[in-house]
């Protein structure tokens, strides 16, 4: 389970990273859903497949597809691209890259030597806690959602 | 080497197996569409045509394999090799019989869901790559067909999933012994059933390929073994529907007297055959009536029907 580990998380890391540099949007967002899909390797890898197929079927199946459905009734094409290239000049890196770079001496001094102790969560377990314990919080977003629905819906009538 | 669920024989045949059988469709859709329809079919190449398959595939494989310059590369050839992976690894979790099977995973229907939905990609990626109009307009239609149909496809199984207490395909299959699940889950299976069509966009629900209206939709700029992708995968998917629907409703390899693995292949090779003769008997609906169908009609029911089932469920414990 290490090495799925460190192999799923250096493509989420690849990817996110070409997601950033990339000028073509439609590049991007499938660099996106692989990331999305990298991360769900992590969560398997982690002991919650539950977790992971959800972030397959919701993140990478239905929101980026909703992405890229958008991007196709913008018809973006070289003007786009140009303007992504004069929006990221080399010298905007240096800062970022400079605090990430910190951030990362910093996670890789705290990393546990001792090795993680996994444990399966499965649906059941996942259930259970979502309609039990944290039954308010799922009707609240819930309520949320469908708050978002109605709007949606309002305005696209109008 | 033995049969047992995983081993590298069984991933090897099952591999084979299926892509054999997908291509092999091709010959049988168009006899069964010419039997269908008082016709012919192709019956020239080999004894009842049969060799027609080998005709075409050296046809396809020794075409000139084309891109069009104002193409986008990059999403250009990605986009055919998606619906085959994803279609081909939803495989991975089906039970054929006892014993036979590349993996037996707690989280097996949601896999094929997650699967169904990276498979939009394929023909969203086809369409927008290719900077073809008839294209994007077929790749648009897909798009919006294939969200909306997923949503009823994963409403309509959670009865099954509900009665069987698992997610495990090969234990909703075991927990069919005593009587098939499409007795008491008829409607989720009619759902499950126009939904599978609509996601493997197949006549009646071709509309993102639509020929009379928009060329040949997502794959209009597509030639050679890129179509040919396209084209088997679709047949992949339809094959893949029916071993769903075998596994999920009509209780598997469960059967007597006859082999396990014939009953499984009897049962599938008569929802192909229930597939192609929709095909050659219903006329395609219009775009936006297919999609107020989804959401006004089956939307409802399928909740309808989740809803009567949990409380079945609740009064029988």
């Amino acid at each position: 389970m290490t090495e799925l580990f460190y192999s799923g998380a250096l493509v989420a890391v690849i990817a996110t990273l070409l997601v950033i540099v990339q000028t073509n949007v439609v590049h991007a967002l499938i660099y996106l859903v692989l990331s999305l899909l990298a991360v769900a390797v992590v969560f398997f890898s982690l002991g919650a497949p539950f977790v992971a197929i959800l972030e397959a079927i919701v993140y990478a199946g239905a929101i980026m597809v909703l992405f890229l459905f958008v991007v196709m009734m913008l018809n973006l094409g070289q003007r786009s691209r140009d303007q992504e290239k004069e929006w990221l000049p080399a010298r905007t890196w240096f800062v970022p890259s400079v605090l990430a770079l910190l951030l990362l001496i910093q996670l890789v001094a705290s990393i546990p030597t001792a090795g993680l102790n996994i444990e399966e969560i499965g649906a059941r377990a996942v259930s259970e806690l979502l309609f039990g314990p944290y039954v308010l919080a799922v009707e609240l977003a819930s309520f949320l959602l469908l708050a978002g629905l109605v709007s949606a819906y309002h305005i696209a009538k109008r | 080497m033995q049969w047992e669920v995983g081993s590298a024989l069984n991933i090897a045949s099952i591999l084979v197996v299926v892509i054999v059988f997908a291509a092999m469709l091709i010959w049988v859709e168009r006899r069964l569409l010419g039997f269908w329809q008082d016709r012919l079919g192709p019956n020239r190449v080999g004894p009842f045509g049969l060799l027609q398959v080998v005709a075409d595939m050296i046809k396809i494989f020794t075409k000139e394999d084309w891109i069009p310059p104002f193409a986008d590369r990059f999403g250009f050839v990605l986009a055919p090799t998606i619906i085959m992976i994803v279609i081909l690894l939803s495989f991975s979790v089906v039970p054929f019989a006892p014993g036979v099977g590349i993996v037996d995973s707690n989280i097996g229907v949601l896999f094929v869901l997650a699967m169904a939905s990276l498979g939009a990609y394929s023909v969203m990626l086809g369409g927008l790559s290719s900077d073809n109009k008839y294209a994007l307009l077929g790749s648009l239609r897909a798009a919006a067909q294939m969200v909306s149909y997923e949503v009823f496809m994963g409403i309509s199984l959670l009865g099954v999933v509900a009665l069987t207490g698992s997610f495990d395909l090969r234990e909703i299959v075991l927990a069919q012994e005593g009587g098939w699940f499409v007795v008491p889950q008829f409607i989720g299976f009619v759902i499950f059933l126009i939904a599978g069509v609509a996601e493997s966009h197949r006549l009646p629900f071709d509309i993102p390929e639509a020929e009379q209206e928009i060329c040949a939709g997502y794959h209009t700029e597509y030639s050679g073994m890129k179509f040919g992708m396209f084209f088997v995968g679709e047949y992949l998917g339809l094959v893949l529907i029916s071993s769903l629907i075998t596994v999920l409703f009509f209780g598997g390899w469960q059967g007597p007297l006859l082999p396990p693995l014939a009953w499984f292949f009897i049962k599938a090779s008569c929802f192909i055959a229930f597939f192609i003769l929709l095909r050659a008997a219903i006329p395609r609906p219009r775009y936006d009536q297919l999609m107020s169908y989804g959401w006004l009609f089956l939307l409802p029911l399928s909740l309808l029907n989740l809803l009567i089932t949990g409380v079945v469920i609740l009064s029988a414990n």
